[in-house]
């Protein structure tokens, strides 16, 4: 039996402020296998981004433990073992869209021309193709996350943590990048944890989807998508697709409103 | 294009309308030269002194690049330090403020006392006054590195020294050249200051001894001398700063 990709057990997170304590996180137990795409969802402050920075080893003040792979790794020992995309973009004003994307492999000792032909090889793929000179600000929003996304995955790590990657986007945007993602997943098969605020593009990407509780978080529902892969968007009305959402509304505390 | 011309033209326009302004008007009063000098007499002072002006012009050129230089390289690493630990900083950061505090009136004579009349003392106050906004601005570009970004580095498990070069460098660059454009300028005065108050040589010195006795063109071509030489060298500071960091067309807006 192969170990889980990624084994969070009984973990406590806790900050402090002023002098206080203030716990985000309280007995948290989670896996992923590999090649499994997770969402994660709660409401806001119920400590997702905690989560993923302790998992990329930003954070160290916990309880419990967290194995990556079957090996139980200290936080200090954690940061290059996961490839993480955090809430905003971060590409670099100053380094082009092709170097931004190789920056991950340049930091992971990859000479720098290497690196960047790595990076120009994926550039149509990710429909980046004719960008690679240009800066970030001559970039839109959809396409600087593109390249935040080239980025965390040319890093080849087998747990790619992604932060509400389409948070800042519009409607139309999201939709085309969830589409996406989605198919670029089913081709790579990396391990994922996604961090979203949204239940339909949870259920519509993920294989399982973690609810969290608020503040203290802690895992308060599993929900395993049924729906068949490839996914389509002809899912988003199906039933089982509708079924699934209303769960997880439900678990969000969200349904209670609506029905009266 | 048409709007680079433009640029470059409004300028010299305003500034030819300026001088032939300033002739017509010392020649309707009929002003008496060393007074104030028409222009015509400026360009007089400029085609018989020149070879004077020039060796006086390489004094000061030099004063004024070695104190940047050093400045320069004294901001720099005294920026890196303050940024890279704490009791640094508490350490330096008072020092660097109290530099600023001493006067220069009573700063250079004390340069003259202790280091004669050659290169150095004005060297070393053209240095003072130039250190400043470099050491300043080095440390706020420094501090200016978005922590997030930082933070994402760390996560891919970038080496300390990875970070200080791919984000705090490029980071701090901007402000590190608008330091250097202010200190360019500084560093003029800073060497005409120096040479004004004991010199054998520079054009400071010139100017002293051609405002005793009464020549004034000559002051007065001493003067465009030092503007040419403030402004070429804040405009190459520009330059260099463009041909640089080529991205900041993309963020900066207007300039
Ligand atoms: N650096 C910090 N110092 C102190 N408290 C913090 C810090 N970062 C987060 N917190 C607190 O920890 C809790 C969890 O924060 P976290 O950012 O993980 O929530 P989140 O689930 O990602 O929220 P959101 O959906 O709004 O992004 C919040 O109550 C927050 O106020
Ligand atoms: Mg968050």
């Amino acid at each position: 039996m192969q170990p889980p990709l990624l084994n969070i057990s009984n973990l406590t997170a806790t900050y402090m402020e002023d002098g206080q304590h203030l716990v985000a996180l309280e007995n948290v137990n989670l896996q992923v296998q590999p090649g499994e795409f997770v969402c994660l969802i709660g409401p806001s402050g119920s400590g997702k981004s905690t989560l993923l920075d302790i998992v990329s080893g930003l954070f160290a003040e916990v309880e419990g433990t967290v194995e990556i792979n079957g090996r139980a790794l200290a936080s200090a020992q954690r940061p290059g073992s996961t490839s993480y995309m955090r809430q905003r973009d971060l590409l670099m004003p100053w380094r082009t869209a092709l170097e931004n994307a190789a920056l991950a492999l340049e930091v992971h000792g990859h000479p720098r021309k290497e690196s960047q032909r790595l990076a120009a090889a994926r550039f149509a793929e990710f429909g980046l193709a004719g960008f690679e000179g240009k800066y970030p600000a001559q970039l839109s929003g959809g396409m600087r996350q593109r390249v935040a996304f080239l980025r965390t995955v040319l890093a080849e790590r087998e747990l790619l943590l992604l932060d509400e990657p389409f948070g800042a986007l519009d409607a139309l945007n999201r939709s085309n990048l969830q589409q996406w993602l989605v198919k670029l997943w089913e081709r790579e098969q990396q391990g994922v944890v996604m961090v979203t605020h949204d239940v339909d593009e949870a259920v519509f990407l993920a294989d399982r989807v973690i609810v969290l509780s608020a503040r203290p978080g802690t895992v308060i529902h599993e929900e395993r998508i049924s729906l068949p892969r490839p996914r389509t968007r002809a899912m988003l009305t199906s039933d089982a697709f509708l079924a699934h959402r209303a769960v997880l509304l439900d678990a969000l505390g969200l349904l209670e409103g609506d029905v009266a | 294009m048409n709007d680079r011309i433009a640029r470059i033209i409004g300028p010299i326009l305003l500034l030819l309308a300026l001088l032939v302004g300033w002739e017509i008007a010392v020649r309707l009063t009929d002003t008496a030269t060393w007074m104030l000098p028409a222009p015509s007499d400026v360009i007089r002072a400029f085609k018989d002194d020149w070879r004077l002006l020039l060796t006086h012009t390489r004094v000061t050129l030099s004063e004024v690049l070695i104190g940047f230089g050093i400045a320069l390289a004294a901001g720099l690493i005294t920026g890196i330090a303050i940024d890279s630990s704490r009791i640094i900083e508490r350490a330096l950061y008072p020092l660097l403020i109290a530099s600023q505090t001493i006067p220069m009136v009573v700063l250079a004579p004390l340069f003259l006392i202790w280091f004669g009349y050659g290169l150095l003392p004005k060297v070393l106050v053209t240095a003072l006054v130039a250190y400043f906004p470099l050491a300043v601005n080095t440390v706020d570009g420094l501090k200016s590195t978005d922590r997030e970004l930082i933070r994402l580095m760390l996560a891919m498990g970038a080496k300390p020294g990875q970070i200080f070069r791919l984000a705090k460098v490029p980071s701090a660059l901007p402000m590190i050249f608008g330091g250097a454009r202010i200190s360019v300028a500084f560093a003029v005065i800073g060497a005409v200051f120096g040479e004004y108050v004991g010199a054998k040589e520079g054009l400071g010195y010139l100017m002293d001894r051609s405002a005793a006795m009464f020549e004034t063109p000559r002051v007065f071509a001493c003067i465009f001398i030092l503007a040419a030489m403030g402004v070429t060298l804040f405009a190459l500071v520009s330059l260099l700063e463009r041909i640089v960091l080529p991205w900041r067309r993309f963020t900066a807006g207007s300039t």
